[in-house]
């Protein structure tokens, strides 16, 4: 056979394949990679709102001048953003005492503990995001609330925070994305989210390609949903962003 | 009204203030005038402890307000600012900056500051600009709503931090009337300043202020037409 024919061979064979295996392999695959999602967007989503709390006050730690304040929250940080989140994970799921991550049940505990080690690694990544965009706003902005004779509490929340809100989504939004594909290193400790249910799913039906090419689809069409809210949102509050 | 004795201010190793005295009485306009980097408005901020001082007394209104056990905010409400760069609030109308301070300090409830702000809006000729944001407003119309957003708290003293250095030429005029205005209604002013026109026209007292002390002070006839120091005669020089 001469090379023309061998490529136009192979061409019609793939194509052949692509109808009678790959499509009908991904269709099937696409139940179960949704119910990994929910789990992922379960994790990212906890993780992220517990992250947003003690990251503000963890970044809000940071900017105090206050040692006893200051240094714990800069230790904590250090650590987190210094060690990887897999072994974050894992020492959250093989160290802290079965009491506590089997507080939902043994059967859900990997999923518990790997909760918390996103919500703690989020929230270091957020303290710095949060201090940031505090530390952005002119502080000129402080110098006038408190000449009004506002309280330093008070200048914090009626002018410093809610200017700073504005800034910290763009970043904010980017942690959330991390957030949702690194949720992927749970499948480390047996948690059936996005990427374990395809790698599931591969291993039983040996069908690696659909069900590698299904998870990739999956989480585009998350983190590409979250970043066009994002974006729109970020639009709607931009309206009277500028400075004066 | 405001007693200030050797007052010291330094910002690391550079000494900023080196023992300041000044008395300044109610109802008196000083307009504080000197080279940049010469302490004036690290002076004025230390009247409402915008910098802590690092010795020395500042009595405002009977208060010594170095003291650490006093109510620095308290102090503060009767004591407006307004600064260079108008630090008005971006994330809110003309109106919401001026009713902030009443409605939050002191619990005015939202007629009551509509009324303040309102009339105050009128003092400072601006009642078509209510709720626009900051970003809208020209330099000078910035200026003039801060410092109706300093008046709505009712304040016994205004300092003013160079109130017309950023602002275009033809829009100082507009911020020195609303300043001649309070003047004339007997408002404790202390204004640091480079319009020297100004000063020798609304001022009772200039302090002229070189290295850190007030080198020299009298009437504005007395330091503008005959200056005492050396100092004070070459910045006229330069400036006038």
């Amino acid at each position: 056979m001469s090379l023309p024919l061998a490529l136009i061979d192979w061409l019609i064979s793939s194509i052949n394949g692509f109808i009678t295996d790959f499509v009908p392999q991904l269709v099937q695959v696409f139940p179960q990679l949704l119910r990994g999602a929910v789990t992922t967007l379960e994790v990212t989503v906890i993780a992220v709102m517990f992250g947003t709390v003690f990251g503000l006050i963890f970044g809000l730690l940071k900017l105090s001048k206050k040692p006893v304040l200051h240094y714990p929250a800069v230790i904590y940080i250090d650590i987190v953003r210094g060690t990887p989140l897999l072994l974050q994970i894992l020492m959250c799921y093989f160290l802290l005492p079965s009491d506590i991550t089997g507080i939902f049940g043994t059967e859900n505990s990997a999923l518990f503990s790997g909760i918390i080690a996103c919500s703690l690694n989020s929230a270091a990544y957020v303290a710095e995001i949060m201090r940031a965009g505090i530390q952005s706003i002119d502080r000129g902005q402080m110098e006038a609330a408190r000449s009004l004779g506002l309280t330093k509490a008070q200048a914090y929340t009626k002018i410093i925070l809610p200017q700073a809100v504005r800034r910290v989504i763009p970043p904010l939004g980017n942690e959330v994305i991390i957030l949702l594909k690194d949720s992927s290193l749970l499948s480390a400790i047996g948690v059936t989210e996005l990427v374990q249910a395809g790698k599931l799913f591969a291993a039983r039906e040996f069908a690696f390609f659909p069900a590698y090419i299904g998870i990739a689809i999956v989480y585009l069409v998350m983190t590409i949903t979250i970043s066009r809210i994002i974006h729109w949102y970020e639009k709607r509050l931009g309206i009277n962003d500028k400075d004066n | 009204m405001i007693k200030i004795t050797d007052l010291h201010k330094s910002f690391g190793k550079l000494e900023v203030l080196k023992g300041v005295n000044a008395h300044i009485s109610k109802r008196e306009v000083v307009c504080v005038i000197g080279p940049s980097g010469s302490g004036k408005s690290t002076f004025l901020r230390c009247i409402n402890r915008l910098e802590e001082p690092t010795s020395g007394s500042v009595i405002v209104e009977g208060v010594e307000i170095t003291d650490p056990k006093v109510n620095i905010n308290k102090v503060r409400t009767e004591v407006g600012m307004v600064f260079q760069h108008f630090n008005l609030f971006p994330h809110m109308t003309v109106l919401d900056n001026i009713e902030l301070a009443p409605r939050l300090i002191r619990g005015m409830n939202k007629q009551q500051a509509r009324q303040t702000s309102t009339e105050l809006l009128q003092k400072v000729g601006l009642t078509d600009k209510h709720n626009v944001y900051p970003d809208k407003l020209s330099g000078g119309q910035k200026q003039r709503v801060a410092i109706a957003r300093a008046l709505a708290m009712h304040p016994n003293i205004m300092l003013f931090d160079e109130p017309t250095s950023a602002l275009d030429p033809e829009m100082v005029s507009e911020v020195l009337n609303v300043m001649k205005e309070l003047a004339e209604e007997c408002m404790t002013m202390v204004v640091v300043t480079h319009e020297m026109g100004f000063a020798r026209e609304v001022a009772d007292r200039v302090f002229f202020m070189d290295r850190g002390v007030i080198l020299e002070e009298g009437t504005p006839e007395q330091i503008f037409d005959n200056p005492q120091h050396e100092r004070t005669r070459e910045f006229l020089q330069m400036v006038l």
